[in-house]
């Protein structure tokens, strides 16, 4: 074995960091696309992954993707941290504690990702309780089967970043939390436009930021993978903008500034799992490539009765599909010195990859469909329309994005008023 | 001639412009608001200050009609603002003086006709 090694380590230390930011970055984003009174309940479902995600990641989740296990399901060495410390995780040269650290910012920003289906209507405990479960029963196993020693990488599926279990496990779960959860009640009848174009792109601006960290981190050293990973994470998601404006210009002749925030989230997916398998040049052409389904789904979907709110399935199950499949064609060995797909003479790595692309969709989604609904046995998943009228800040939090302090009267502790009370009656 | 004010729930503004253009009404004019009309307030805390929010955000809806339009316009409002629950809102009808329509100097009932009916 290895020991640890300071560059890599140094490195990995920044990417964790990195990709942490992604989760409040995440948060501005979908915080940007919702109405403004849920502004604060769409954020704090991400600050609620950062608490639930970490906690039930440390608990189980790790030990379940991480352990060896089967090929379907880790074991539970690694719970609460078991046996997780300074010595190098097997096949890298980075502490295992901060192994498990960088995983888990994956885990984190996949769970938040999620909750961008349910905006705006999910009551605040339910999703609380999904997204702790969900962290386990669906992106743990899938970050096994990717990551862990799992089946699929057992049979050769190259997933460089987590084009299975983040990008592809988080998209066909919305679609499924969607279904489950069901429309927002103006859907369909009113316009229900983004409250802050600006949040949109500054929240874009930081994933993108972040990301480097993601993919470039996903080599777990400074050696050739993270580097081809970390520039291809600069060329992919500007050949999708690129892409992105000249279809925006041929549909409507004007360039759309939160269809570029969302072109730069579908770039940074697609290059996810391909990111340290496929040439500098070929990075560039899946960027372009992969903004034509994301772009047509992102079209379509708002004219069907699923209300998969913030697009999670376009931007990310889609774009992560493309994602992985174009490994299958273009991965190179002169590149990643691993393998080579279709195009370089290796029929066999699309196969793989092609696995990868069906059995993901297939389990995020029964899964997670599985899970709202028994979660829904258990306790309503949404408020009543009257609660979805006066928007989730208030009745969830009691607090408002843009409270202004009008009419604000201070509750002194002498004082005391703990129940509502009528205007005409101050006490 | 009157000048009807309707103040109502934000979240149903949307409901009564369809139910006032299904009644014809055409000439609107909307503002933000905030009020407060013996409905429960809410707390709210941030960090250790909690607050009572005393007024509510309200839509006013000003609308100039002919009198045969006066109870259209007031069923139209009510329908598309009753909610059941208290906050629903008020309306005003005031009488009104002259109207002018800016573009052609037509007053009165002209002024308050939409174009083309």
């Amino acid at each position: 074995m290895k020991g640890v090694n300071a560059g890599d380590t140094a490195w990995m230390l920044a990417a964790t960091a990195l990709v942490l930011l992604m989760t409040p970055a995440l948060g501005l984003f979908y915080a940007g696309l919702v109405r403004s009174k849920n502004t604060l309940n769409t954020f704090m479902m991400c600050i609620a992954a950062l608490a639930f995600a970490t906690v039930m990641w440390a608990a189980v989740g790790y030990s379940l993707a991480f352990d060896e296990g089967n090929g379907f399901i880790g074991g539970l060495d690694h719970v609460f941290l078991h046996d997780v410390a300074f010595t190098p995780r097997e096949g890298t040269t980075i502490p295992h504690l901060l192994f498990f650290a960088f995983q888990a910012t994956f885990c984190i920003v996949t769970v938040a990702l999620v909750s961008g289906a349910v905006v705006e209507r999910m009551s605040f405990g339910p999703f609380l309780i999904f997204a702790s479960l969900w962290s386990v029963l669906v992106y743990a196993v899938m970050a096994h089967w990717a990551f862990g020693g799992g089946w699929l990488q057992a049979h050769g599926t190259l997933d460089f970043a987590g084009g299975v279990p983040v990008e592809m496990g988080s998209g066909f779960s919305a679609l499924a939390a969607a279904l489950v959860v069901g429309a927002r009640k103006d859907y369909g009848r009113q316009a229900l436009l983004p409250h802050n174009a600006v949040y949109v792109l500054l929240g874009a601006g930081l994933l993108w930021f972040g990301w480097f960290g993601f993919n470039g981190g996903s080599g777990f050293s400074t050696g050739n993978p993270g580097i081809l990973a970390f520039t291809n994470t600069l060329l992919c998601p500007a050949a999708t903008l690129v892409v992105w404006f000249l279809l925006d210009l041929v549909r409507d002749r004007r360039v759309t500034a939160i269809g570029a925030a969302t072109a730069i989230i579908v770039g940074c997916v697609g290059i996810t799992p391909a990111g340290g398998y496929i040439s500098p040049g070929w990075a560039l052409a899946l960027g372009a490539l992969a903004a034509l389904p994301s772009y047509a789904i992102i079209v379509w979907r708002p004219r069907t009765r699923v209300d998969e709110t913030l697009d999670v399935l376009a931007a990310h199950g889609v774009a992560g599909f493309t994602g992985i499949l174009f490994i299958g064609f273009f991965a190179q060995q002169s590149w990643n010195g691993v393998a080579d797909g279709l195009a370089y003479g290796d029929a066999s790595q699309l196969g793989h990859q092609a696995l990868a692309a069906l059995a993901a969709p297939a389990y995020a989604f029964a899964m997670t469909f599985v899970l709202l609904k028994a979660i829904g046995v258990l306790m309503p998943l949404r408020g009543t329309p009257h609660d979805e009228a006066i928007g989730m800040d208030v009745r969830h939090h009691g607090e408002e994005a843009y409270a202004t302090g009008e009419g604000a009267i201070l509750i002194t502790a002498e004082a005391g008023v703990a129940e509502p009370v009528p205007v005409g009656d101050p006490g | 001639m009157k000048l009807v004010i309707g103040i109502v729930r934000p979240e149903q503004a949307n409901d009564v412009l369809e139910a006032l253009y299904r009644a014809e009404v055409r000439g609107v004019s909307l503002s933000r608001v905030q009020g407060h009309g013996g409905e429960l307030d809410r707390v709210e805390t941030y960090r250790g200050t909690t607050v009572k929010m005393g007024l509510a955000e309200k839509v006013r809806f000003e609308i100039a009609v002919s009198d045969e339009f006066v109870d259209p316009t007031i069923e139209a409002l009510c329908e598309g603002a009753r909610t059941g629950e208290v906050g629903d809102g008020k309306i005003f009808v005031v009488p009104l003086e002259r109207a002018v329509r800016i573009r052609t100097g037509e007053t009165d009932h002209g002024a308050v006709t939409p174009v083309g009916s």
